[in-house]
């Protein structure tokens, strides 16, 4: 049997892991749109969690709004991404430091 | 089966601003022509329309509405209504920025009134869900305004910086409100409250959640150490985005820390004052500190946002009524401040000339003695000097933390406000002390120069005859 606090574990592991995600990586902006989405599915499975073992379904009908924002999300990251490529002609996060000071 | 008729005059404004953004949307995919010109119309009689709609109402129609998940109080009708008014002054600067430059295109105006759009639903959320949505309307509104100069590498840059770092704040709040979502069983902000109060809450989990709500909420603001888009995004994206970024969003960015904080998590409001403090004094510190070191004129401005946030959480950190009258006091004149300052600057800038730089404000009395009283205006009530505006601001939130007797914090931002004071002096020396490089032209429309002229006015008048809007302020939170 499946506890709450082994999905939540599970949870704040993947949301550690996509927080590490952005502020390590130093090489390509997809990954770090990955770990964004990844951030908001560990925050779905938290949600979906303590939905259905406190038996609330507010939760799991949060988690509906959350996949659908993140899907306009991620439309409009990659649109961002797409203008950015064919200005620079990289997606190198390294290089992303026109702006400084 | 009894269904509960739903009162939908509760959220009229927002309909109306729903409504008429789809309208905007498709006048601007009908008429490939003049699309422009009648989005930018249509969004300003919306704009008007939705203060009366909200005015209409005031005082009268309040409580809450659509199962607990809207409320209709003073807080949001005053929010909203100065949310709609600054939209229209925002909406006139940035049409004649963008007119100048090849950038007059109809989807600005749809991104502004959704983004409007997502702010009122902010302001009046009452639940988790509603607040999460009208924060994702008006940010994602957001990054792609800042990204419609295509063309341009800064402005993109700042784009996917803003929304890199947007994005995750909106995870980390969404985290914190798993987490108290799982510890008070309700998502309604009421229901939070309640839970909470009654005590039997386990404090460490409960601390863990507001960890992470406050995260989300010193980002959006961008309070230390949560600023690193703040500086980038000003500078990089066109000043007509700038400008609506740095002006309305702060303000609804206010109210969800008033909702989150005050309403939902005033009960353990000893746990979130500590890390308030530190946001706020941080940010104090290092806006004016650094904001001394910056010759663009827009980064500056930045940095002198993220110390404005620090001051607009003194109030809140108080805890106290007046105290949180001092902030919606704080946080209504900084837009009013900041409306001006970046108006300013797009009245002085052209084509091919963007006057981002400090030093391009050389000598700006010598020709135009009135723009340059103006700036004056705009400099010293953000430095904090009576009678301007800017000054009963900075003496209310101060006030309301000398009261609880945070002695020392309220010297050590004395202390840094007029150390901030050295770079907005700077300005006026280099606008009435330097000799200009050459003759150079305002080529502004003229509604554009009297809404500057007015706005400068407006702040000076508010200094003179701060009682008002300092009555109106005190009266949304007694």
């Amino acid at each position: 049997m499946i506890a709450l606090s082994d999905v939540l574990t599970l949870g704040a592991i993947l949301f550690s892991l996509s927080v590490l995600g952005i502020f390590i990586n130093r090489k390509n902006i997809i990954i770090l749109l990955m770990c964004i989405e990844l951030m908001l599915l560990a925050v779905n499975l938290n949600f979906i969690a303590f939905s259905y073992f406190s038996g609330d379904v507010g939760g799991q009908i949060f988690v509906f709004f959350i996949l659908t924002v993140a899907a306009a999300e991620a439309a409009i990251g990659l649109a961002i991404l797409v203008v950015l490529f064919r200005n620079l002609n990289t997606i190198n996060v390294t290089e992303l430091d026109r702006l400084k000071g | 089966m009894m269904f509960e008729v739903v009162n939908m005059s509760f959220a009229l404004p927002e309909m109306f601003l729903l409504g008429m953004a789809c309208t905007i949307l498709l006048v601007v995919a009908f008429f490939k022509k003049t699309g422009a010109s009648l989005a930018y119309g249509l969004s300003q009689i919306t704009m008007v329309a939705s203060v009366v709609l909200v005015y209409r109402d005031m005082g009268g129609l309040e409580g809450l509405a659509f199962s607990d998940t809207y409320i209709r109080d003073a807080l949001s009708n005053v929010l909203k209504i100065a949310i709609f008014l600054i939209n229209i002054a925002v909406l006139m600067y940035s049409t004649s920025y963008l007119k100048a430059r090849e950038l007059f295109k109809g989807e600005y105006y749809v991104l502004a009134v959704f983004a409007t759009l997502g702010m009122s639903v902010m302001v009046s959320a009452h639940h988790f869900l509603t607040l999460y949505l009208g924060l994702e309307l008006m940010s994602l509104c957001l990054y792609a305004m800042v990204a419609m100069h295509r063309d341009s590498k800064v402005a993109t840059e700042a784009a996917m910086k803003y929304f890199i770092l947007g994005a995750l704040a909106s995870g980390m709040l969404l985290y914190g409100m798993s987490i108290i979502y799982g510890i008070t069983g309700s998502l309604s902000i009421s229901a939070v409250a309640a839970a909470i109060q009654t005590g039997s809450l386990d404090n460490t989990v409960l601390s863990f959640g507001l960890v992470f709500l406050v995260i989300g909420v010193g980002f959006k603001l961008g309070a230390v150490p949560f600023h690193m888009w703040l500086p980038d995004v000003y500078q990089g994206a066109p000043t007509a985005m700038t400008l609506f970024i740095a002006t309305t969003p702060k303000l609804a960015a206010f109210a969800m820390m008033i909702r989150l904080l005050v309403e939902g998590l005033g009960d353990v409001q000893q746990y979130w004052q500590d890390m308030l403090i530190m946001l706020s004094v941080l940010s104090v510190i290092l806006g004016n500190v650094v904001a001394i070191a910056q010759t663009n004129m827009k980064r500056m401005l930045a940095y002198s946002t993220i110390s404005h946030v620090g001051f607009i959480l003194l109030g809140i950190i108080s805890g106290t009524e007046a105290g949180y009258a001092g902030s919606l006091f704080y946080a209504l004149t900084y837009a009013v401040m900041t409306l001006a300052a970046f108006g300013m600057i797009i009245l002085m800038s052209r084509r091919g000339f963007e006057a981002e730089e400090i030093s391009d404000y050389k000598g700006l009395s010598q020709h135009h003695p009135w723009f340059a009283l103006m700036m004056l205006i705009v400099m010293f009530s953000m430095a904090g000097i009576p009678p301007l505006v800017g000054f009963y601001a900075k003496l209310a939130v101060i006030k309301s933390i000398v009261d609880i007797e945070l002695i020392s914090v309220a010297i050590l931002v004395v202390v840094m406000s007029v150390i901030g004071a050295f770079y907005y002096l700077r300005v006026i020396k280099v606008m009435y002390f330097d000799q200009a490089d050459d003759a150079y032209e305002i080529d502004a429309p003229t509604d554009m120069r009297i809404m500057v002229s007015a706005n400068a006015v407006a702040i000076l008048g508010l200094g003179i005859f701060p009682g008002t809007l300092m009555a109106l302020c005190a009266s949304v939170f007694s």
